[in-house]
């Protein structure tokens, strides 16, 4: 019953959301839409980076490479499905209402749990060679993976690369001027499809990296995805949509709560996503980051 | 043109405060505007008139100061029951309801009067009848079964307008009642405006920058300038006054 | 006009399942559904989507399960349950609709999505009282204080449903003539225009809310019945989806759209899931990208279109 080791479960299980979360902030951010498909690139993202690392691990003998492996799968994912579905399917919903957005998103949500299936079969998928490779350190008597560590790690790289790309780099600067004021951005010379396309890319890729730091410690199987994606909807509807430190801040309460349940109170720790969700948006239904925009008359 | 100072009056501003965006919309504004009189408010953009409408409908809440209608106060309360205790205002972009017909909106106007909770079609005879007498007074006939967007602009105006008198007010605020109408136009609807309210006996506060408009058809004016009440009292003086025409002069036609 | 084909459409619904039985258990599931997409379509007027009515319908669905483990007869009268069903749906619609009811867009779909997870949640979790992820059986109820024998249960309740989603359409169809209904798409167009006339928007949403939950209940109700078993995954956030789905597939515009929508899309579900295990999911997200981008109006603006073409030729 330590409270140390509560908050670190809290930590590892936070991070984990964050990266899964931070994504679907990002792409609503820029591009105004609640990605409800965003839960399949994770589940992608996971197959992608268990197949690299089974197949790298037979073909060139090393379990060492499961790890590039991990970084490969979400570029693969995001710098092809992005632009492809950026292109093909959310060009045409931008113009639409806030409904048939949503549905949208759905129905990519719909289609790519079947091909998930179609081309990865519905066989459970196992890859935990990073996990056993990194090893495990006891802590208090409790033993941890330092897998777990990584996880953390990486949360923080990306949540401070993420604030780097957005206030120092050239394209994210143009990403917050988009987000800030998409008619002033394109009267200045932005081609906004194309940091649309750049910034859903971005928001896919980092769901994959999600999806494939995660796979060493789930079961990839069908219906990952669907999971995933209202476990998403709550970090980011806590910390406010669009807001990356938001996401990091709605991830972290969440992870928190979660493993302070999982101590005093077991049978709660599934509902504590939403339970937070519920409460933060009765109470502030912009999320504790989020922008309110009035309405003038 | 009835002018009874000694009549208690209708509506009542007292030392309005109100600054938002960095802008000072009301720096102590004191109005009081009485029963059966047509009140002009003049003034340059920016100088809060608007605001001063919004504030009196619940829209904004003032920093300072209180409205009192007929004596009861009325600061702070939401636009709604503001609108139920006879406030009605109209927009200087109509607002209208885009996926109805002119007659349809209408007829949603004279049901949240009357009747809106009843188990009754929209369309129940009597409402209709209504409709169409409010229809011909405003000369909408024509345009009943038209969806709100084929309608040229003076006829959103009147409608929102309409709307707004379907309610039965005892004080109606206009905002700009003619802007976005043609010259040849603007005569025509503001004479159909003043007989619909004089029949009806409706008191009315509008916003005006054509001060033609204001000369015919004002009772009393308003000059407003940077959130006070520069000057007011009747059209032909204060019009003369070469203060106040440099200070809307340019806003004017 | 499109009636005589609705007509036409009601007529083989209702004499096909004396032929083919199981037709009309699949069927019932359309109807049931079609009930919950009803009350989605009522929101959707407004502008409003929710992504929580899995709820109501998993609530309905519930109560039933639970009221027939009772002992005592009234509790295993089928006319009952079904009350029952509808009541759960309308007061949990009340309370959850004063939560929601002063919520707009994204946040009114996620805060109904949120709840509709906690209740999800609760169901999977507490093994004890409601059969966990196994979910509970549901016997077969009396009908009117007979014993019927389950294959005829089932043809009973899919009349039953018809008459009832008939009845329902009806009532419907009134209610959106009374200026309450002629409110919903003012709320969408101009909101703030109606409070200026004096009308209480929250108060006309919270109505429109607690009727959509308890169109869904009686849905999630019917659904325990017809097939005798309920799981958790009738309140997941998918099923909710289904409802939004299925509202805009059949079109919102009329009564019957939605109705139409979900016997096309469990019609769809029910074939393509025996020949497509793995590919029905993607034919209805395929289809549903061409209704939206070619027939945003749904099934019933298509079935308009075509007769007034026909009529013009």
């Amino acid at each position: 019953m330590n409270p140390l080791l509560a908050l670190f479960d809290g930590l590892v299980y936070g991070s984990l959301l964050f990266l899964v979360a931070v994504g679907l902030t990002l792409v609503f951010g820029v591009l105004r839409i609640l990605n409800v498909a965003h839960g399949s690139f994770y589940a992608l993202g996971a197959y992608t980076a268990v197949i690299l690392g089974l197949w790298a691990e037979r073909a060139l003998g090393s379990g060492w490479l499961s790890f590039p492996a991990l970084l490969l799968a979400p570029v693969l994912v995001g710098g092809i499905l992005g632009p492809l579905i950026e292109r093909l399917v959310l060009r045409w919903a931008y113009v639409r209402p806030e409904v048939l957005q949503l549905l949208i998103t759905f129905s990519l949500f719909l289609v790519l749990e079947d091909l998930q299936k179609l081309v990865f079969g519905v066989q459970p998928y196992f890859l935990d060679r990073p996990l056993q490779l990194l090893g495990a350190v006891e802590i208090g008597g409790v033993p941890y993976t330092r897998y777990q560590f990584l996880l953390v790690l990486v949360a923080l790289l990306v949540l401070f690369g993420l604030r780097f790309l957005l206030r120092a780099t050239p394209m994210g600067k143009i990403l917050v001027a988009v987000v800030a004021d998409r008619e002033m951005a394109q009267a200045l010379g932005v081609n906004v499809g194309r940091v649309y396309a750049v910034a859903f890319s971005l928001g896919v890729g980092l769901a994959a990296l999600g999806g494939a730091l995660a796979s060493p410690t789930v079961t990839i199987a069908p219906g990952l995805g669907a999971e995933v994606i209202v476990l998403s909807f709550a970090v980011v509807a806590v910390g406010g949509l669009g807001q990356v430190e938001g996401a990091a801040l709605g991830a972290l309460l969440i992870g928190l709560g979660r493993s302070l349940a999982v101590y005093w109170l077991p049978e709660l720790d599934v509902l504590v996503p939403y339970l937070v969700m519920v409460l933060v948006l009765l109470f502030r239904p912009v999320g504790l980051f989020g922008t309110v925009e009035v309405r003038r008359l | 043109m009835p002018q009874n100072r000694s009549d208690k009056p209708l509506l009542e501003a007292r030392d309005l405060h109100l600054r938002f965006g960095g802008v000072i919309a009301a720096a102590g504004i004191n109005l009081k505007v009485y029963p059966g009189e047509f009140l002009a408010i003049i003034g340059p953009n920016g100088a809060g008139k608007s605001t001063f409408l919004n504030i009196c409908t619940g829209y904004l809440r003032p920093e300072r100061g209180q409205v009192f209608l007929e004596g009861r106060e009325i600061t702070g309360l939401p636009p709604r029951t503001i609108a139920n205790m006879g406030v009605a205002r109209a927009f200087q972009i109509p607002q209208l309801f885009t996926d109805k017909t002119v007659e349809e909106n209408l007829l949603l106007a004279l049901a949240a009067r009357e009747g809106f909770w009843r188990w009754l079609p929209l369309r129940a005879k009597d409402r209709v009848e209504e409709g169409q007498r409010l229809l011909r007074a405003l000369g909408l006939e024509p345009f009943a079964s038209f969806a709100v967007a084929e309608t040229p602009e003076g006829v959103r105006k009147l409608l929102d307008v309409g709307m707004a008198l379907a309610l039965r007010p005892k004080l109606l605020l206009l905002d700009e009642p003619t802007s976005g109408v043609s010259s040849e136009e603007k005569l025509h609807v503001m004479d159909t405006l003043v007989q619909a309210l004089r029949a009806q006996g409706v008191t009315a506060v509008f916003v005006e920058h054509d001060m033609d408009v204001v000369r015919r058809y004002a009772d009393r004016v308003a000059v407003w300038a940077e959130g006070k009440i520069m000057v007011e009292g009747e059209p032909g003086e204060v019009l003369k006054d070469p203060q106040v025409l440099a200070t809307v002069v340019g806003v004017e036609e | 006009m499109r009636w005589p084909l609705l007509l036409l459409a009601l007529l083989v619904l209702g004499i096909l399942p004396l032929f083919l039985p199981w037709l009309g258990f699949v069927f019932t599931l359309a109807l049931a559904k079609g009930l919950a997409a009803l009350g989605i379509a009522l929101l959707l007027r407004a502008g409003l989507v929710s992504f929580g009515h899995g709820l109501f319908f998993g609530a309905g669905a519930y109560a039933v399960a639970f009221a027939l483990r009772e002992p005592g007869r009234g509790s295993q009268e089928a006319t009952l349950l079904l009350l029952l069903a509808l009541v759960v749906g309308l007061v949990l619609g009340f309370l959850v609709g004063l939560f929601v009811s002063r919520y707009r867009g994204i946040f009114f779909a996620m805060l109904n999505l949120a709840f509709s997870m906690v209740f999800f949640a609760l169901l999977a979790k507490f093994y004890h009282w409601t059969g966990g992820t196994d979910g509970l059986r549901v016997p077969t109820p009396t009908v009117m204080g007979l014993v019927l024998e389950r294959n005829v249960f089932g043809e009973v309740l899919f009349y039953a449903s018809l008459a009832l989603v008939i009845g329902l359409s009806l009532l419907l169809h009134t209610f959106l003539e009374t200026p309450v209904g002629k409110a919903l798409g003012a709320i969408q167009t101009n909101e703030v225009r109606l409070e200026y006339l004096g009308i209480p928007v929250q108060r006309v949403i919270l109505l429109t809310y607690l009727l959509s939950a308890g169109l869904a209940g009686l849905g999630g109700g019917l659904t325990a019945l017809a097939v005798g078993h309920v799981v958790p995954e009738l309140a997941y956030w998918v099923a909710s989806g289904e409802f939004v789905y299925i509202a805009i597939l059949g079109g919102i515009g009329a009564v019957p759209g939605p109705l139409l929508g979900a016997l096309v899309y469990e019609l769809i579900r029910t074939f393509a899931f025996k020949y497509l295990a793995y590919s029905w999911q993607l034919l209805l997200g395929t289809t549903m990208l061409l209704v939206i981008f070619f027939a945003p109006g749904g099934i019933w603006m298509l079935l308009g279109e075509r007769r007034q073409r026909v009529a013009s030729k």
